[in-house]
């Protein structure tokens, strides 16, 4: 199952091999011809050359995680976030270190040890630690180095009726978005990029964009999904089952209303159910997108995730399947190519 | 120019939903340059002939608001904000949504004042329903705050001064300009207020030699008011820095040295927080020499932005002067 496989594979920011690797393979003989840049963003192109405007879709690779930042002369393992993530979901989960997935668990001093007012907090980062089981740092020096990636050792699965469950689906669910959408046949040039360092500030997508000079773009997304027992109606955002969430309004883009306007014609021609998206925090890389070179018109369509940005999230395998459902509709439609210039 | 101000002020165009703005400014302008463009993000860039050096103008056109991000079963909006914007200048205020849709602010019962957030928050449009409410706005829509002008005399007070004044001085130099002895693009951007977006892609598209906004700043003149030089009436302020930009040192002598030689009244300005829109034109390819022409204005980011006319005289003799004077864009 692609979902699957996607959400198992490992890709920090920064260090996102695994899955460029995994696409590559993945996509060959889908597309006309796909590269890697000089950044690590893999760019695939259809119908290059063709007339009509150049529209890009995106998709990041990376996932949050952590990074060995040095070795405890125990050898215990100091780490660092790499993209925001909660110290509070650290405590106790098992995770896989560098290309070779070494085991090991997140560790921290235990409850006996800790003072009152230290039960009292979270553990801050600098007090956690990945266990290894090695007797020291020579021990652990043979197995890890500075610098390898730090990610959670989640296994991917179906779960419950109709739902996903599995890590890292901010934005593997895009990745996987992206590639089904590449059965479209379109008459008009299509790039799918995968991009990189999305969670550390929009990185890749900003110099993708500047390379292929899109006309239009549309990024694909896992967003979070507050619906929970605790939140009030107007902190929930998306809803699971709902459909894809379409963005109004985040921190880093405002999407232009006759975009917005279109992939909601699109949904409601095709009886696609869709949500818009009722919070305006966070940001994606379409933010990055659209301020490139002369400016891009640039949307965003989200699956709803519970618990982003933790060890394991959980999805709607049928807002998944309706947001490649979407993206078809309004490219097939043409919806958007009066509003290109 | 009062009513000028007046007309300016008086339009709801918050961040992203600058057609109303950018149509009377249009009107305005068009019989007063050689071309007038809309690009991609929805700037409008009028163009000048004068020869000399490419210079960008940029005043922006777009004001801080909110945005409806949710409708409850009682027809109540919970809302976010578009740009800076507190939530404690917004009790009793009224807001207008962009298809004239009118409503008015309220604050949940709170347990403590440090409570006070804009999630706190609600619009009431009058609605008795989830159904009633959704017929006049729907989820995504925006809105800004509305406020009579109020002519003060020798000063005014509106909201959304930030920046209309700084379109209004810009206008208004666009129409008395004699012989322009540069090539000008006074740009009136879109979405300055939440991350100066407009001029970083207009200032890609023109690759101007110098930039220059023309935007409000801050005063240090009222009571109890943190420590800056700036104050009310004492003439055009001439940007030294901000969070977004140190001026390029030859645009600030330039500014100065027309100032002193037109007899036109100056101060320098040091603005410790917020930025402009050259903070984004002054990065963009390999580089633009940048400098911003402010407007002292009192109360900024409230409904009730106060600046003194004279200042905008300054500073329209000031640009005009900048338009007027060759400029080499190698001597830069």
């Amino acid at each position: 199952m692609l979902l699957k496989e996607l959400s198992e594979l490992n890709g920090i920011s920064g260090r996102e091999e695994e899955v460029r690797e995994y696409l590559r393979a993945r996509i060959k003989g889908k597309v006309d011809k796909f590269h890697t840049d000089s950044l690590g963003n893999l760019i695939a192109v259809k119908g290059q050359g063709r007339p009509g405007p150049k529209v890009m879709l995106t998709a990041h690779m990376d996932e949050v995680g952590l990074m060995v930042l040095g070795i405890d002369p125990s050898g215990l393992l100091k780490i660092g976030a790499v993209g925001g993530i909660d110290p509070r979901v650290l405590v106790s989960k098992p995770v896989l270190i560098g290309r070779e997935r070494v085991p090991g668990v997140i560790g921290a001093k235990p409850i006996h040890l800790q003072e009152k007012a230290e039960r009292k907090k979270a553990i801050p980062l600098k007090g956690l630690y990945v266990d290894i089981g090695a007797k020291d740092r020579e021990d652990a020096g043979k197995v890890v180095k500075v610098g390898d990636p730090v990610a959670f050792a989640t296994q991917a699965g179906l779960f419950g009726e109709g739902l996903f469950k599995g890590k890292a689906l901010d934005d593997r669910v895009g990745c996987a978005v992206l590639v089904e959408l590449m059965q479209m046949e379109t008459d008009f040039p299509l790039y799918f990029v995968f991009t990189v360092q999305e969670e550390l500030g929009l990185r890749g997508a900003r110099v993708a964009a500047y390379g292929i000079d899109p006309d239009l773009c549309l990024t694909i997304e896992g967003t979070f999904a507050g619906d929970l027992p605790e939140a009030k109606g107007h902190q929930v955002s998306t809803r699971l089952g709902r459909g894809p969430a379409i963005t109004v309004m985040d921190r880093s883009i405002i999407v232009q209303k006759k975009l917005v306007d279109s992939l909601v014609a699109a949904g409601k021609a095709q009886n696609i159910p869709y949500q818009l998206r009722e919070l305006t925090v966070g940001g994606t890389d379409a933010g990055a997108v659209s301020l490139t070179r002369e400016g891009v018109p640039s949307a965003v369509v989200s699956v709803p995730c519970r618990y982003i940005h933790s060890p394991v999230s959980i999805l709607s395998l049928a807002d998944y399947h309706h947001t490649v459902q979407l993206v078809k509709a309004f490219l097939e439609g043409g919806y958007f190519l009066e509003r290109v210039d | 120019m009062k009513e000028l101000i007046k007309k300016l002020t008086d339009i709801t165009s918050p961040s992203g939903n600058e057609d109303l703005i950018r149509e009377a400014i249009r009107e305005e302008i068009k019989e007063y340059c050689d071309d007038l463009k809309i690009d991609r993000l929805g700037n409008l860039i009028a163009f000048k002939h004068g020869g000399g050096a490419k210079i960008q103008f940029a005043a922006h056109m777009d004001e801080i608001g909110v945005i409806v991000t949710y409708i409850d079963d009682q027809g109540f909006l919970r809302f976010s904000n578009v740009g800076g914007l507190s939530p404690f200048q917004l009790l009793g205020q009224r807001v207008r949504f962009t298809d004239g849709t009118l409503g008015v602010f309220g604050l949940e019962k709170l347990e403590q004042m440090k409570d006070w957030t804009l999630n706190k928050m609600y619009i009431d449009i009058g609605a008795t329903s989830k159904e009633e409410a959704e017929e006049k706005v729907a989820v995504g829509e925006f809105g800004g705050i509305i406020q009579d002008f109020a002519d003060l005399g020798r000063r005014v007070a509106a909201k959304s001064m930030d920046n209309r004044v700084g379109c209004a001085v810009l206008i208004e130099a666009l129409k008395r300009v004699q012989s322009p002895r540069n090539d000008l693009y006074c740009t009136f951007t879109v979405q300055e207020e939440v991350g100066l977006r407009g001029a970083k892609t207009s200032a890609f598209a023109i690759e101007p030699d110098l930039g220059i906004a023309v935007d409000v700043t801050l005063t240090g003149d009222t009571p109890e008011a943190e420590k800056m030089a700036v104050g009310l009436g004492k003439g055009v302020a001439i940007k030294v820095k901000d969070q977004s930009l140190i001026a390029h040192r030859r645009v600030k002598e330039l500014l100065v040295r027309l100032a002193k030689e037109k007899k036109i009244p100056y101060q320098l300005e040091v603005l410790t927080r917020g930025g402009t829109d050259s903070g984004a034109i002054h990065l963009t390819r390999a580089g633009v020499p940048s400098g911003v022409i402010s407007i002292p204005t009192r109360y900024v980011h409230s409904p009730s932005e106060l600046i003194d006319l004279e200042d905008v005289e300054a500073a329209v003799q000031l640009v005009v002067a900048v338009m007027e004077t060759p400029c080499d864009p190698e001597n830069l």
